[in-house]
């Protein structure tokens, strides 16, 4: 995965791994001001690949599929870690209201706790399916582009 | 559980005799797929990731394998016969904590990483000091989990032998189950432990089907009608249906369960092992239908464990399993005799041995994953380090990133004994200790100092290393400082000193506070660094995660 030689400024050895990834436009002001020494540990990212990174992330394609896994998944955490809280919360704190029956011989703590189990595989199953239709298909090409320019890629 | 009650004593011979014949199939077989692992060839693809071809089916089971410990499959059917209501609020912590896996980190790690979750932090920071915390953390968790397994695989035997010897039998046992988790790991790697997983889940789930069809049977398929009888014979009445009678004492105990509940939901997400599952399959959309595949093993495997946990109540009354074992942990195994027919009879003993089996099973298959997960972090992410920096003093060779790869698997087959070591003395030294709040700690570890990290490292593109570290760090020390702090380590008549009371910290699970204090530890680490984000490389990390461009 270190095989860079499929980036066009591959040969280009500078100190400030950032110089060729200007004009990307992704630059904020006062981080161009003052370019950092690079990371001297960090993993080598030549030029090429880094400028091929930033433009994917800067790309409409690439935001369209971030913005959909985001607006899907982080309101959909919140949602089940209060649902999740709130239960453990009543449960915990207020057994008579958990302790009202509903008929049927179940009370609400019984409902409760199968419903969080019914919840759990509920998004289970949206997750997937919006996965699946709405995302995969575009990260798999943005992948291939991807490939393509910084010649990364293994084969399967 | 000394003396074992008259049921445990009842036909002990054979019925002993039965479960050590299964269990000897079982290890048997487990070492017959060592083997044939252990013959390919040994690249560092092949030993961390299995050669990373599995299918999501096969990863899925072994995923469940890896989660579904004995605490679960004994452990909690024990606290629903002894508690009702509170045993089931504890299980759904355990399942809904994938959902968080789901969908923030199976994908997103798979596409990032390539052996553990250090590698997803190294991806964006400097190597040298986010591997060494993140190992360091990875490798705490792992113990912590290990002890509380092998102490329980001890106690299991004393339980299921209920002899008068069973201080020796749980010496051997644990002995014996730290030797066969070194011997998967280091020769089997993670071909190896993966069909381990998959043979486990298979017997563990087929096991529990067989045993929650009978109970539903005998109830004639209804529900309610099971409650109702286990109310009834729990001692407790309706209150047993209610939450409250384990968890709903003092506000202390209360504010406890809500810390355990918080550690579980966001500690899976953090656990290495589990971590590591990913990168066994060829791709994050086959990560995602692997946690897919998990997601229903271990949901409807819990939803079984109530079924036997009120079974039990209802078939074998909650006093009786209360006498056999204090815990709880014998509830399963005497519902199965109960079921098969009663002490004594050939139904009752086939299955009481069978379910001693297949606890066996559980308990050295999660060992087995636990022990490979902490030996990947020792060679992949301290030793690498550690020999990067000798490279970089000396002379470069073009070479020695291959070497490095093959020299990290050996170093991972003597961490995997190292560990082994370790583990069984620590077990050995706590086997008459309360070692229950283990898992706990271990899921708060993984919770304050892996997730924080992790969720950052993806999400978040002005996180710098000092967050990293400071996260890992922020997490860990809080946490185990806390509980040396509480009660389970001093001033009670049960802690692990006795004698001495130096508790300030007064819950025994420590994730209420230190899992929002490794979170603001990682923020006050990034908002405090002189040296900024790295655009480029959160570019990179940001672009692979949510594609797969690039992933190994």
């Amino acid at each position: 995965m270190d095989n860079d030689d499929g980036g066009d400024q591959g040969p280009l050895r500078m100190d400030d791994p950032w110089h060729d990834a200007a004009g990307t436009g992704l630059w904020v002001p006062e981080q161009q001001a003052a370019p950092r020494p690079p990371h001297p540990e960090a993993e080598p990212a030549a030029d090429g690949r880094a400028s091929a990174y930033l433009e994917v992330q800067d790309s409409a394609a690439f935001r369209e599929v971030r913005d959909r896994y985001r607006r899907f998944v982080f309101p959909m955490t919140a949602a089940f870690l209060l649902w999740y809280l709130l239960y453990l919360v009543a449960a915990t704190t207020a057994p008579r209201l958990m302790a009202h029956q509903v008929g049927g011989g179940l009370n609400v703590a019984m409902v409760a706790g199968l419903a969080q189990f019914a919840t759990t595989f509920l998004l289970t199953w949206a997750y997937a399916r919006h996965a699946r239709t709405r995302r995969d298909r575009l990260a798999l090409d943005l992948r291939w582009s991807l490939a393509t320019r910084t010649g990364q890629e293994r084969v399967r | 559980m000394r003396g074992g009650g008259p049921l445990l004593a009842q036909a002990a011979g054979e019925r002993h005799g039965l479960a050590v014949l299964l269990f000897t199939v079982f290890v048997t077989a487990t070492l017959a797929i060592t083997v044939w692992a252990g013959r390919r060839r040994s690249s560092s693809e092949e030993f961390f990731a299995g050669g990373r071809l599995f299918t999501p089916m096969e990863n899925g089971f072994a995923i469940a394998g890896d989660y579904m410990s004995a605490a679960s499959f004994l452990g909690i059917s024990g606290l629903i016969a002894l508690f009702g209501y509170d045993g089931l609020l504890y299980s759904v912590g355990f399942l809904v904590a994938w959902l968080v896996v789901l969908m923030l980190v199976a994908e997103l790690v798979r596409n990032c990483g390539r052996y553990t979750l250090a590698d997803v932090l190294a991806a964006r920071m400097r190597r040298r000091p986010v591997r060494i915390a993140a190992g360091t953390a990875s490798v705490t968790v792992s113990i912590l989990y290990l002890v509380a397994q092998m102490v329980g695989a001890g106690s299991l035997v004393g339980v299921l032998l209920g002899g008068s010897d069973s201080g020796t039998a749980r010496t051997w046992t644990v002995v014996g189950v730290g030797a066969l988790m070194v011997v998967y790991v280091s020769f089997g790697g993670m071909r190896a432990t993966t069909w381990i997983q998959i043979v486990k889940t298979v017997l563990l789930i087929g096991g529990t089907i067989a045993l929650t069809v009978l109970v539903l049977l005998r109830f004639h398929g209804d529900f309610g009608r099971l409650l109702n009888t286990a109310a009834d014979h729990s001692g407790h009445g309706r209150a047993f249906l209610d939450p409250g009678l384990k968890y709903g004492g003092s506000w202390t105990s209360r504010l406890d369960f809500i810390s355990l509940g918080l550690a579980l939901v966001l500690g899976t997400a953090g656990l290495p092992h589990i971590l590591s599952r990913f990168y066994t399959v060829p791709t994050a959309r086959s990560a995602r239908r692997s946690v897919v595949w998990a997601i229903g093993l271990i949901g409807v495997f819990y939803l079984m464990t109530i079924v036997l946990g009120f079974g039990a109540a209802a078939v074998v009354g909650s006093d009786t399993v209360r006498d056999s074992n204090a815990a709880g942990n014998t509830a399963v195994p005497l519902l199965a005799e109960a079921l098969g027919g009663g002490a004594g009879t050939t139904g009752g003993t086939v299955l009481f041995a069978v379910v001693g089996a297949v606890a066996f099973a559980t308990i050295l298959a999660v060992v087995a994953g636990i022990t490979l997960a902490s030996s990947a972090s020792v060679a992949h992410d301290l030793y690498a380090t550690w020999r990067r920096a000798k490279v970089a003093a000396g002379e470069k060779k073009p070479s020695a990133e291959a070497e490095l790869g093959h020299g990290e698997v050996r170093v991972a087959r003597f961490a995997a004994v190292g560990i082994g070591a370790v583990a069984i003395a620590l077990s050995l030294l706590a086997q008459d200790q309360n070692v229950a709040f283990l898992v706990g700690l271990a899921f708060a570890v993984a919770a304050s100092a892996n997730l924080p990290a992790l969720l950052y490292s993806l999400f978040w593109h002005r996180f710098t290393t000092r967050g990293a570290v400071w996260s890992v760090y922020g997490g860990l020390v809080p946490a185990l400082v806390l509980v040396v702090l509480s009660p389970v380590v001093s001033g009670r008549p049960d802690a692990l000193l006795s004698g001495v009371d130096f508790h300030v910290f007064p819950l025994e699970n420590p994730g209420l506070v230190s899992i929002p204090l490794g979170f603001l530890a990682g923020w006050l680490g990034t908002v405090t660094s002189r040296e900024p984000a790295d655009e480029a490389t959160y570019a990179e990390t940001e672009v692979r995660s949510l594609t797969g461009a690039g992933a190994a």
